[in-house]
């Protein structure tokens, strides 16, 4: 069982955390604006990379605050988490 | 008559304490710190089960955790099957019989009690052999908090089946008692024996499962847990977990009597048990030598050891002649005579001058070498490299914070072993941040040093393929050399495959002494290098745990939290049925005597119909939503418009996904300008509350907006029917109740006349279409609220119901639930509800989905009513629904499926809600529902099936 840091807590098991996607989708300016096309892209795609990959997290049961993360989904090692006003810290490589 | 193969003294049993027990009805006599095994093995019993496919004796063939053979189960003091005899400590009474392979649960409840543990530490050393001790203690002196797990009932490892001498230091024993003092007596260090760390994880987390009574047997103290689940998280993790010895395979390797060399020496020195009289040797390697010798020793007959190497070593080869054991090089042994015991040996040389010969003994000791126990290292997805020079997989990488020391590293000679502890240690807790540990001097032993290098031999090779194999490679699955070489034969090169094709290694010892023997076999029947093939993957755990353990306490009403409301105990006097709601408890329906769920839900429905009922509502969730954004957020969140609520007002409200699916629905009501209470379905409210954090946390943070769970906070109780208005008035003086006054889908605030005055909010909802008060208080005042309703509704019959009348009633208003009625593909426009979807607001979460094209089609699913023919009929909730009288042949186009299906008393028949394709455009349609072997025509109506003008809801 991994240990992840919430970064209001610090390292807590991850039971206690639940998942939330990839990070950085926001949601459109405009729905309305955005072709059929446009919007199911942004409804149902999601990236799915071998490597480093920016996600959201919240710690359900402990603060329930959401908090962005990258792990490495080749290894699920967490490389770095940070707070949703925390711009997504600068990676080289693929660690 | 018993035989007698205890030595008269020696051993680390106590003499003092005899202990009776039985195998197969027979008893027998150990002593207190025998095994199971051991004690058999005083009373000269060998055999102790059959095998599972050929029926086969078994016997004893190793002292621990790696045995394949010595399967029991054991009957008193309670039944458990599938225990290793060489892992069972010996008590008073215990009864075990013998397993053919497969064991018995218990027919009644373990009345043990299981625990679990959690413990975090710097470091964790696994293993309190001489590796281990030195790393443990290094580790302690440094300041580091250690958790010290060995799987024994006392620490030394491998120098429990010895007899070396440490110069300096003294015994061995006395050794370690001295490090375990000092571990005992340092702060902050915590040593558990019995205990087996099973499963290693991520971040340092070690699962071990430690046996505190077992050794008791029925004297165990009932207050003390039996097992305990330690969950160790550290900081960093020893791995100093030994090396099992590994057989060779030859015809007859599994008779009663053929027993792995060091654990001779175990039975000799541990436990002051000789394994036979009259003993053959047969190694690849020199460790061997120091069982042949030390048996000899005690003056027990040790005609012959057979060396399969050429050149066997000088100086062992001499001190066994010292005692009179012939040494045969280049001999192995081909194949063994006995039934239930060994009688004799065939040994062959394996090239070369010799001849085949045949010697009488009643014990085989073997030696194939040693393999590593890379378990947990493999467990935490370390990398092996096979070691050609052990034939064994050792750890092939660096893992962060993991460390393996000792002969788990594949060192054998005890100077490595407490070096590399040594430094672990050290490197462990200065990695944990302490630093500078007090050396700990290195204890030097006298025992016999390797001469030669081992020889890698995974069978004796055979001329011609014998018809019957005997030459076991897993005994525990009966499965021989030809098994293994019908999977090569077959195209399988995978060793996973090969696992799997040949069951070898998935018993209960998990291929512990075979798997490593099945890979040399393969590599040599594929003609490739075992380096370039993957070893399996050692998967947790290490040795069986059992479930009750891993239940440990969350057994019973602890398996899952309970909730219950503030009435809960009022609704179990009345004799209440209940219904699973999520964690919660709700009242299903109140039978009176002599009725049954039908007769009660019809009798609870015409009460809410005619007269006045009341149900318990307070599990529906319910958010407090605060902030001067909170208008702005709940118009992205809800279809419908919020912010343009008036305080003191209530509307209904549906949320979706952006997918534009209903995911959830309830009521809104406006507190303040700046303040909402929302509801959502009971099942629903921790999934909508975290919904609605997540967009308000990760897309709108900018918005002032507070949401706190007030679920528990309140109890609620819709008062419904005619008759619910008199029944409110009378204990609401200060109220005026009057539909002019309090008109629908408004509330109130008001003081209840409650046991000497009660704050209550009422709100004007109907969720039956009758005319209905939702009362909320404090939850404390729950209960009273309710007998209090319940007195001022006497005059009327008023009726508690529970929640399958609260179905009927909605579902007989057409009123959907959602996770019941919808599932997840279903949008409010399906549902007949485009008039809770705000056509003014320029967005919301959802609405851009609405307008699809796959949103728009004609053809999709709508929530609709059905009359079955037969008003007696009540379709089964699923059935599917199809266009036609006769099932045709599938395919069988289906237009949709029964979602919610009851007997209503006020429509006097059955009905149901169903989603159907075009459904709306149906109207009128008979459509055809098979139930088992019949096919119900039923007429497609409308949702809302009573009252569709509306004209109950104000009284
Ligand atoms: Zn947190």
């Amino acid at each position: 069982m991994q240990l992840i840091s919430c970064p209001w807590c610090g390292p807590r098991e991850e039971v206690e955390f639940h998942y939330g996607g990839q990070a950085h989708v926001a949601y459109p300016d405009d729905p309305a604006a955005l072709s059929d096309e446009d919007w199911a892209r942004f409804v149902f795609f999601r990236d799915n990379p071998s490597g480093p990959f920016a996600e959201r997290w919240s710690h359900a049961a402990g603060c329930r605050r959401w908090f962005n993360a990258i792990r490495d989904t080749r290894s699920h090692e967490l490389l770095d988490v940070y707070r949703m006003d925390e711009a997504q810290p600068a990676r080289t490589g693929t660690s | 008559m018993t035989a007698n193969f205890r030595l008269p003294v020696g051993g680390r049993v106590n003499r003092d304490e005899a202990l009776r027990f039985s195998l197969d009805g027979r008893p027998m006599l150990g002593y207190r710190g025998d095994t199971l095994a051991s004690a058999l093995l005083a009373n000269g019993v060998h055999q102790v089960a059959t095998s599972i496919k050929y029926g086969r004796p078994r016997g004893i063939m190793a002292a621990g955790v790696e045995d394949a053979s010595a399967l029991v189960q054991i009957e008193e003091p309670f039944p458990e099957p599938m225990m290793s005899a060489t892992t069972v400590e010996l008590y008073d009474g215990l009864i075990a019989r013998g397993l053919p392979g497969q064991g018995r649960l218990a027919d009644r409840p373990d009345p043990a009690r299981y625990d679990a543990k959690h413990v975090h530490c710097d470091v964790v050393v696994v293993g309190a052999g001489p590796a281990g001790l030195v790393a443990a203690l290094t580790s302690a002196r440094s300041g580091a908090r250690v958790v010290l797990v060995d799987d024994q009932n006392q620490a030394g490892g491998a120098l429990l089946g010895s007899d070396e001498y440490f110069d300096d230091l003294g015994s061995p024993a006395a050794w370690v008692h001295e490090v375990l003092a000092e571990l005992r007596a340092t702060p902050g260090v915590l040593v558990l024996e019995r205990t087996t760390a099973f499963g290693a994880y991520d971040d340092g987390f070690l699962l071990a499962l430690q046996r505190r009574t077992d050794h008791l047997g029925a004297a165990a103290p009932k207050d003390v847990a039996r097992q305990r689940i330690w969950r160790i998280r550290a900081k960093q993790t020893v791995i100093a977990t030994g090396a099992h010895e590994r057989p060779v395979v030859f015809a007859d390797n599994d008779r009663p009597g053929i027993m792995l060399a060091g654990a001779a020496r175990t039975y000799l020195h541990r436990y002051g048990v000789l394994p036979g009289r009259r003993i053959v040797v047969f190694t690849t390697n020199d460790s061997a030598y120091t069982a042949a010798i030390e048996l000899a020793e005690t003056g027990v007959d040790v005609p012959m050891l057979l060396d399969a190497r050429a050149v066997p070593p000088e100086g062992l080869v001499a001190e066994c002649a010292a005692r009179g054991i012939e040494v045969r090089a280049g001999h192995a042994v081909t194949g063994t005579e006995g039934r239930e015991h060994i009688t004799d040996v065939h040994i062959a040389p394996l090239a070369g001058t010799g001849h085949p010969d045949t010697i009488m003994c009643d014990t085989l000791l073997v030696s194939g070498g040693w393999n590593p126990v890379v378990h947990l290292f493999s467990q935490l997805r370390g990398a092996l490299r096979y070691a050609p020079e052990l034939g064994a997989f050792v750890p092939g990488e660096e893992l962060p914070d993991v460390q393996v020391v000792g002969s788990a590293a594949g060192a054998l000679d005890l100077a490595s072993c407490v070096r590399q502890g040594g430094e672990a240690g050290r490197a462990a807790s200065e990695a944990a941040g302490f630093t500078r540990p007090a050396p700990v001097p290195l204890p030097t032993s006298d025992a016999r040093v390797a001469e030669a290098a081992a020889m890698v031999l995974w069978q004796v090779p055979e001329g011609a393929e014998p018809t019957a194999d005997t030459r076991f490679v897993d005994l525990q699955r009966d499965a021989t050399v030809s098994d293994v070489l019908r999977a090569t034969g077959a195209g399988l090169r995978s060793l996973e495959h090969i696992k799997r094709y040949t069951t070898i290694g998935t018993a209960h010892d998990q291929g512990k002494t075979s798997g490593m023997i099945a890979a040399g076999i393969v590599a040599e029947a594929l003609g490739v290098k075992i380096a370039e093939q993957r070893p399996t993957t050692f998967r947790p755990p290490y040795t069986s745990v059992p479930f009750a353990a891993l239940a440990g306490r969350d057994r019973g009403e602890l398996h899952d939290p309970v909730r219950i409301t503030a009435m809960h105990s009022w609704h179990v006097a009345q004799g209440a049925l209940f219904e699973d709601v999520g964690q919660w408890k709700r009242p299903w329906y109140y039978p009176r005597p002599g009725e049954d769920m039908a007769d009660a839900v019809l009798r609870e429905c015409r009460a809410a119909r005619e007269s006045v009922a009341l149900m318990d509502g307070s599990t529906l969730g319910k958010i407090d939503v605060q902030g001067q954004d909170s208008g702005e957020f709940l118009d992205m969140l809800y279809t419908n418009m919020m912010s343009n609520l008036k305080v003191g007002r209530i509307r209904y409200g549906v949320m979706c996904g952006v997918d534009g699916m209903v995911i959830d629905d309830g009521t809104v009501i406006r507190l303040a300008e700046d303040r909402f209470l929302v509801t959502t379905t009971t099942g629903n409210a921790a999934k909508i509350l975290e919904w609605m954090e997540e967009w308000l946390q990760t897309e709108w943070p900018h918005l002032r907006v507070f949401l706190t769970s007030v679920t528990e906070h309140w109890a609620t109780v819709p008062l419904v029917g005619p008759r619910s208005r008199d029944v409110l008035a009378s204990l609401a003086p200060e109220l005026d109740v009057s539909n002019e006054a309090f008109g629908f889908m408004s509330w109130r605030d008001t003081v209840l006349d409650v046991t000497g005055g009660v704050a209550a909010r009422v709100c004007r909802i109907s969720f039956s279409g009758e005319l209905a008060y939702e009362i909320n208080v404090n939850a404390w005042h729950g209960r009273a609220l309710w007998e209090a309703l319940m007195a001022a509704g006497e005059p009327y019959g008023i009726t508690p119901y529970g929640t399958e009348t609260m179905h009927v009633l909605r579902a007989e208003k057409g009123y959907p639930i959602i996770g019941q009625d919808t599932d997840g593909t279903v949008t409010p426009q399906d549902l007949g509800m485009s008039w809770a979807v705000s056509k003014k607001k320029p967005d919301f979460i959802g609405k851009r989905s609405f307008a699809r094209s796959e949103n728009n089609r004609p053809d999709r699913k709508q929530l609709v009513g059905l009359l079955p023919a037969n008003p007696a009929t009540v379709l089964p909730e699923g059935a599917q629904i199809i266009e036609s009288a006769h099932l045709p042949e599938p395919p069988v186009r289906m237009l949709g499926h029964v979602t919610s299906s009851y007997a209503s008393a006020a429509l006097d028949r059955g009905f149901a809600l169903a989603v159907v394709r075009s459904g709306r455009d149906r109207i009128g349609e008979t459509l055809y529902v098979p139930v088992a072997d019949d096919v119900v025509p039923v007429t497609v109506t409308d949702s809302v099936l009573f009252d569709k003008e509306g004209t109950r809801r104000d009284g």
